[in-house]
């Protein structure tokens, strides 16, 4: 079997959530099949300035075939055509602006994958917004399996992606929120689907003492993994711990593991350790008292299911759907949506040393029993068979016409977004 | 390969955000949403209840804020001879002298009448606007004068019905810790047996000054320690051996079951912790462990071993989440004495942190 996996970047030093996911998923679904990578050579997900040498190399033994991207983003064009797409009644052709806008354009991709699509039977088109996956479902017809990783944001109020929703092979979800979610937005309850998401290489044994001592950290504490980011719901939890330390009984520090864009509150109890390697990064959830999760948009919280992986309790956003509904799924993990719900959650998981260790026993349970690699590799094999076994001639649909697309009769993609259904999923 | 299943162990985190919301509801009053109390902290009544919003010149701004008496309209005083009359004494003459013509035409005196009522009553009204504004104004100052009480009073009473809320709520778990101290100290009362005590026990009689030791331990003469707890319960008389009194079996048995006679159990537990060990001054240990632990600036780094000996002191027993809710210690209180720290001297050296 021969497999493509088509992603916006790829390499080892390249950490974003899809990325990481693609890399991960091919290295595992190498043993079972021939993998190759089609990206780009952007490295920024920002610029996607071509960083990276053009052609082929071998990445963890797999190989990894790289196209320029033909023009960088421009923020400021970007910006002007999001918030028109957005927020204003627009059209077709006003949506692909945005697509072309947002990148990484890389035509020389998409004519790859077209006219080698048939060497493969089937092709995984990673992080369904952007235009290498817009573009290469069609080029991949009828060999394309989407992996959306979609995030409760604008974007999936756009019409063109309806169309690609319908149009694949069939859909790998990352969690039951996603797929309610996109199953809401285009009507493809009839499609092929599963609920996957992605393992994570959890070391058999952290060591919490040799982070302790390398990092001269003592008392017990939380740790925040992932950027520091607004985007990531920081500033909100910065503002909710400061309102934690005023309480005496409160011990916690909290432990910031990951490079920033915010500037940290100076607190001494408030430490900055920057970006760890990963055996760092493991070690200090190892030795953390539980792991926050602060974002507001996630479609899979691979940090999570680390610390659950690492027996380590969760306290997590519960204005994310996807976060909720891991927490209530695995009960593994609190969550809160108020300042007072943040910090008697995390009284309860500091105070209650049974209640900490049967949520990350439960996480631990959960982790094993739906993200262990050989689930996951599992239900990705058992849908090639399923999907090998029923050929299916769908088409994803032509688009529009040159008049269709300058009809200016779709609603702001906002509204849209804001009606579809939303809550965790039990 | 179903996606995902429903499991439901020993705990249900649903159950627990629920017993959460509960928990702050409780303490609100009401369920008001964040937004809500944003919006309400907002509310310039606010300002008012604040005792230093209260200006001293609010008198004169109030009195500013009021009108100025209007200047009024001059009275136009209306005669018979009002419509004929001049300054000029031609004018006036010949006014007077076609007179009767000019009544021909209409009828001159009504008109005139009726102007004259209406000077009257203009006069009339003026001065009862006049008295009313003069009232206004002295309600305007009485009116000042309670809403200014008012507003002292209000922040008075805002302001003790603070202070009585947190005195609640200290005293109320003042009480929750000291229940909790008392259960964990009942638990764990060790009773040595007579032999053991016949044996151990010196007399604790004042003449011989020797402290009561605990069970098993050597006694190390420790002359400096006073004991703890004279004239308690492990009284016995001089001579070594513990007399056991008529009633003392049953009375140890009623202890055991929980009661407390004689002596309190702290009382008792008191004993070995003020002399066992190498650490003698358990207090003074306890008191440094919590003044390191509850040390709120302190750096990551520099947190005590005994801040991290408080944080590991944490219940472990299954007990059911709402105690944990229920049973947050008084931040007056050091963390060191909590019931499962309340054993004995624990010497305060840093130890691994595994298992955390």
């Amino acid at each position: 079997m021969r497999l493509a996996i088509v992603v916006q970047r790829y390499g080892l030093a390249i950490n974003g959530g899809a990325e990481l996911h693609a890399r991960y998923i091919a290295e595992r679904l190498a043993r079972h099949a021939e993998v190759e990578v089609l990206t780009t050579c952007a490295a920024d997900y920002v610029t996607w300035r071509n960083q990276l040498p053009e052609g082929v190399e071998q990445v963890g033994g797999i190989p990894v075939r790289r196209f320029r991207v033909k023009h960088e983003r421009d923020p400021q064009v970007f910006g002007r055509r999001s918030e028109r797409v957005f927020q204003s009644p627009h059209s077709i052709g006003e949506e692909l602006d945005w697509l072309d806008a947002e990148g990484p354009t890389s035509p020389a991709l998409i004519e790859h994958l077209e006219r080698h699509a048939r060497e493969f039977d089937y092709c995984l088109l990673f992080s369904y917004r952007y235009y290498h996956a817009y573009y290469g479902a069609r080029a991949a017809g009828t060999r394309g399996i989407l992996v959306p990783t979609a995030e409760r944001d604008e974007a999936i109020g756009l019409s063109i992606f309806q169309p690609l929703f319908r149009g694949v092979r069939a859909l790998m979800y990352n969690s039951p929120e996603e797929r309610a979610m996109i199953q809401a937005v285009s009507g493809n309850q009839d499609l092929p689907s599963v609920v996957v998401g992605v393992g994570s290489e959890v070391p058999r044994t952290a060591e919490p003492d040799r982070f302790r001592q390398k990092f001269d950290i003592r008392g017990p504490f939380a740790v925040y993994v992932g950027r520091v980011d607004r985007n990531k719901g920081c500033p909100e939890l910065f503002d909710f711990f400061r309102g934690y330390l005023k309480d005496p009984a409160g011990r916690l520090s909290l432990v910031l593991v990951g490079n920033s864009i915010l500037p940290i509150p100076e607190h001494p109890r408030i430490r900055h350790l920057g970006f760890l390697d990963d055996a760092d990064k493991f070690d200090a959830m190892a030795a953390a008292d539980l792991l926050v999760m602060p974002s507001f948009f996630e479609s899979l919280s691979m940090v999570a299911l680390e610390a659950w992986a690492l027996g380590r309790p969760v306290l997590a956003n519960g204005r994310c759907d996807v976060l909720k509904g891991q927490c209530i799924r695995s009960n593994a993990g609190l969550y809160y949506e108020t300042y007072e719900e943040f910090h008697q959650a995390l009284r309860a998981i500091e105070q209650n040393r049974w209640l900490a260790e049967t949520l990350g026993r439960n996480g631990r349970q959960f982790f094993r029993e739906h993200y262990d690699w050989p689930v996951i590799e599992r239900k990705y094999l058992d849908m090639f068979a399923q999907l090998s076994r029923d050929p299916d001639p769908r088409v994803i649909d032509p688009l529009p016409g040159w008049l269709d697309r300058r009809r200016q009769n779709l609603p702001p993609a906002e509204a849209v977004a804001a009606q579809l259904p939303s809550g965790a999923c039990r | 390969m179903p996606d995902f299943t429903v499991r439901s162990d020993s705990v249900n985190v649903e159950q627990i955000m629920d017993q959460i919301r509960a928990r702050i509801r409780d303490k609100r009053g009401v369920d008001y949403t964040e937004q809500e109390i944003r919006e309400l902290a907002a509310v310039r009544l606010e300002r008012f209840l604040d005792p230093r919003g209260v200006r001293s010149d609010l008198l004169e701004e109030f009195r500013r804020s009021q009108p100025p008496p209007s200047p009024g309209v001059p009275l136009y005083p209306f005669e018979e001879s009002t419509l004929f009359d001049s300054h000029r004494g031609i004018v006036r003459f010949f006014r007077r002298l076609f007179q009767p013509v000019l009544k021909l035409f209409f009828n001159a005196n009504a008109l005139g009448s009726s102007l004259h009522a209406q000077t009257a009553i203009n006069r009339q009204t003026i001065e009862r606007l006049d008295a009313m504004d003069a009232t206004f104004r002295r309600n305007g100052d009485l009116y000042y004068e309670l809403l200014h009480n008012m507003v002292v009073e209000l922040t008075r009473m805002s302001i003790e019905v603070k202070n009585a809320k947190m005195r609640v709520e200290s005293i109320a778990s003042r009480l929750e810790f000291n229940e909790r101290r008392a259960r964990a100290l009942e638990s764990v009362v060790v009773y040595r047996p007579a032999e053991d005590g016949r044996a151990a026990t010196p007399p604790r009689t004042a003449a011989a000054g020797a402290p009561v030791r605990a069970q098993g331990e050597p006694q190390a003469a420790r002359p400096s320690s006073p004991p703890s707890q004279p004239g308690g319960a492990a009284q016995a008389p001089a001579g070594g051996q513990p007399a056991e009194g008529p009633g003392q079996r049953s009375r140890r048995r009623r202890r055991r079951r929980g009661r407390r006679g004689g002596a309190s159990a702290a009382t008792i537990m008191g004993q070995p912790g003020a002399e066992g060990g190498a650490d003698t001054d358990t207090s003074g240990d306890e008191a440094d462990a919590g003044t390191a632990a509850g040390d709120p600036a302190r750096p990551l780094g520099d947190a005590a071993p005994a801040a991290r000996d408080a944080a590991d002191a944490r219940d472990t027993r299954p007990e059911p989440f709402e105690h944990t809710f229920g049973s947050a210690a008084h931040p007056a209180e050091s963390p060191a004495a909590e019931p499962s720290a309340a054993a004995p001297s624990r010497p305060a050296v840093d130890r691994p942190d595994n298992g955390q």
